[in-house]
């Protein structure tokens, strides 16, 4: 009653209270302030609920440049330009056949910016692609897949599996030549088992093969149901488990103590930086540590201070940011370079010639010209496997955090080098040259030649080699560095063999000039 | 006053040391699988649905007249059919187009077949001459009237069936 003495108040406070309400919107979104203190920062991190997957405090080691390389958030950059582009594209896309070719012109004739957005679509998938290669690689030759981290790097397969489906069911949408024939072979090779059950005649009563592609197809033809299909793989299934995956992925980063890093990774950087320590005690966040105490295992905030630690906000965030600037940068770049192709509309009674599946399948594709079976499902199965197992096998410490680390290092890796390009030079250069089984005995059972192909004999002289140098160095992590080199090198050669020496027919050219002219 | 005394007191049991089954653990066990096998139940129901029953694709069943003068050994290909019919003296016969290595549309050539996906070679009766492809080309059922002939692509016959036309 007394505060309403003057019938002007009420409204004044209104207007002071109006005016205010910019700026406490604000505060009430930054709860912590600005973060210029210790403290402040850890609220800035924790108070936030996309921030907060991150740990308040970040180790010095794990943002040195050579530790990650960024690998990993250029992936996630790549994959958010993917999702955000996609939508876009998303706007004008029409999943019928025919249809869904003109649509695509649209998008990139007409519609205002449609180019540039399928284009930076194309490239950022591309970028992703080899960013999460590169990013398992870089977890591979620093043993950081090691305990506690081994689930982890399961989790890192399923995500590689999931980003190359996420690219070959994205390949077939244009409905042009080139998605239609490799559509058409990507379902056969999920038909391949067939090759098997046809040479033990089974398949009448077994047929594993022709359920796969009539899954995947919805029909025994290539048609508005495949289409349909890979469209809904595209667009809702694989990116729902891939986000489901990479959760889990980053979840587990920290809840594992943040990335792997050397034993002694805290005096190492004691010598070279000593005048940087941050008095985390005196300012310590008023959250984060209590949590340590329920934290059980191997993970470093426990049983020592944080001493070689900064605050994730600015020191992390800003590295992170300057990524993903980095692949926005990047994927734009290529893609005022080049445009994404569209050949012809789809017939589908006349294969593309040569019909060449996107670049990182054109490894398969080779394997695949020797056997179907062996080389699209036999051989990537055995390879995935092959890499789940590494961290079950290799339970060594020594090197964990380092560049090649582990019994051999190095000049193990460069010599697994030579042994993973000269391998398949070989093996390719003899099939290539002199044909191959079924050139010399025309009779030959298939299943012979399923098993005894170029692509399985380079299986298996890495696998032997591998075991060479488990026992040659006597550590498993000596074998695992070695098969996984030539596992990469041979990825590398039979793809440049499939991208740049393969013409029509699939026969072996030296230059793309010296193709037949029709 | 005895049973307060005893010197070595019952074990006390507890949730971590349980008796062999309670009630409450096979309650909480059974209702577990009970779960486990609605949602397996679940699942092949699921899959039950993208697993077409009916193909939508377009009948396998073709008509097509033969050319008048169709020389023994040369194939005709009807547009759009990925099938070639041959006329030789002991009758008609059709060997499909498709490659059976991975589904390519093949091109007839002087001694037979190319597939230009994978370069798998096949003579002009179906046979693997070379390449990847795992089996021959499966020669298809056909039926002829007068210059007509009806082609099944559906249905395979054995390879060197052939039909009087």
């Amino acid at each position: 009653m007394n505060q309403s003495t003057t019938p002007n108040h009420a409204l004044r406070a209104f207007w002071q209270d109006l005016k205010l309400a910019p700026r406490r919107v604000y505060e009430t979104a930054f709860r912590g302030g600005p973060p210029t203190t210790d403290r402040t920062r850890s609220t800035f991190v924790f108070g936030n609920v996309f921030l907060h997957l991150h740990s308040v405090r970040t180790h010095r080691w794990s943002l040195k440049w050579s530790t990650t390389l960024g690998l990993g958030i250029m992936s996630v950059s790549a994959f958010l330009i993917t999702l955000i582009t996609g939508v876009m594209l998303m706007f004008y896309y029409k999943p019928y056949p025919d249809v869904a070719y003109e649509s695509i012109k649209d998008i990139h004739f007409v519609v205002p910016t449609g180019r540039f957005m399928r284009n930076i679509h194309r490239w950022a998938a591309n970028v992703m692609v080899v960013a999460v290669i590169l990013h398992m690689a870089r977890a591979f030759y620093t043993a950081a897949y090691r305990r506690p981290r081994e689930f982890n790097w399961l989790i890192g397969i399923g995500l590689l599996a999931t980003t190359l489906a996420l690219s070959f069911t994205g390949y077939l949408l244009p409905w042009d030549q080139l998605a239609y024939w490799a559509i058409t072979i990507g379902a056969n090779i999920a038909q391949s088992p067939r090759e098997i059950t046809d040479a033990l005649g089974i398949t009448e009563y077994f047929d594993p093969g022709g359920f796969q592609r009539l899954l995947l197809l919805g029909s025994d033809t290539v048609g508005a149901e495949a289409l349909i299909r890979f469209y809904l793989l595209h667009v809702m299934i694989l990116p729902l488990v891939i986000a489901a995956l990479m959760a889990v992925h980053f979840w587990r980063i920290r809840k594992d103590g943040g990335l792997a890093r050397p034993a002694d990774a805290d005096e190492r950087l004691a010598r070279c930086r000593e005048q940087e320590t941050y008095p985390v005690f005196t300012e310590a966040p008023n959250k984060t540590y209590h949590l340590a105490a329920v934290v059980r295992g191997k993970t470093p905030l426990v049983g020592r201070g944080p001493e070689n630690t900064v605050p994730s906000m600015p020191h992390l965030f800003y590295a992170e940011l300057g990524v993903l600037m980095l692949t926005f940068l990047v994927c734009v770049v290529l893609s005022l370079a080049s445009d994404a192709p569209l050949k012809e509309l789809a017939n589908p009674n006349v294969p593309e010639n040569p019909a060449k599946a996107p670049w990182y399948f054109l490894g398969l594709q080779e394997m695949v010209s020797f056997s179907a079976f062996m080389g699209g499902i036999g051989i990537p199965t055995i390879a995935l496997l092959g890499l789940a197992l590494i961290p079950y096998l290799d339970r060594e410490t020594e090197g964990t955090g380092e560049w090649f680390g582990g019994p051999g290092g190095w000049p193990l890796v460069r010599f697994s080098m030579v042994v993973g390009l000269c391998a398949p030079l070989l093996v390719e250069s003899f099939a290539i040259r002199f044909g191959w089984l079924r050139e010399w005995f025309p009779g030959i059972p298939q299943l012979v030649i399923t098993l005894v192909n170029p692509a399985t004999i380079l299986t298996a002289a890495y696998a032997l080699f591998s075991l060479w140098a488990v026992r040659r160095f006597q550590s498993a992590r000596a074998g695992a560095l070695a098969l996984f080199t030539c596992f990469l090198c041979g990825f590398v050669v039979l793809t440049v063999i499939g991208t740049y020496f393969r013409g029509p027919n699939w026969v072996f050219y030296w230059s793309p000039a010296d193709w037949p002219k029709h | 006053m005895e049973d307060c005394m005893t010197l070595q007191p019952k074990p006390s049991r507890s949730r971590l040391d349980p008796e062999p089954m309670p009630r409450r653990d096979w309650l909480g066990l059974s209702s577990l699988w009970a779960m486990a096998g609605a949602l397996l139940f679940g699942l092949v129901g699921m899959i039950r649905m993208p697993k077409a029953a009916v193909l939508p694709s377009p009948s396998k069943k073709f008509k097509v007249a033969l050319p008048e003068n169709l020389p023994p050994g040369e194939p005709f290909v009807p547009p759009g059919r990925a099938v070639a019919i041959f006329k030789d003296p002991d009758g008609l016969y059709a060997v499909s187009m498709i490659c059976t290595h991975l589904g390519c549309v093949v091109k007839a050539n002087p001694e037979g077949f190319e597939c230009p996906c994978h370069g798998s070679r096949f003579h002009a009766d179906g046979a693997v001459a070379r390449g990847p492809a795992p089996q021959p080309l499966p020669w298809l059922k056909i039926t002829a009237s007068g210059g007509v002939v009806t082609v099944d692509e559906g249905s395979t016959v054995r390879s060197g069936t052939k039909v009087a036309g």
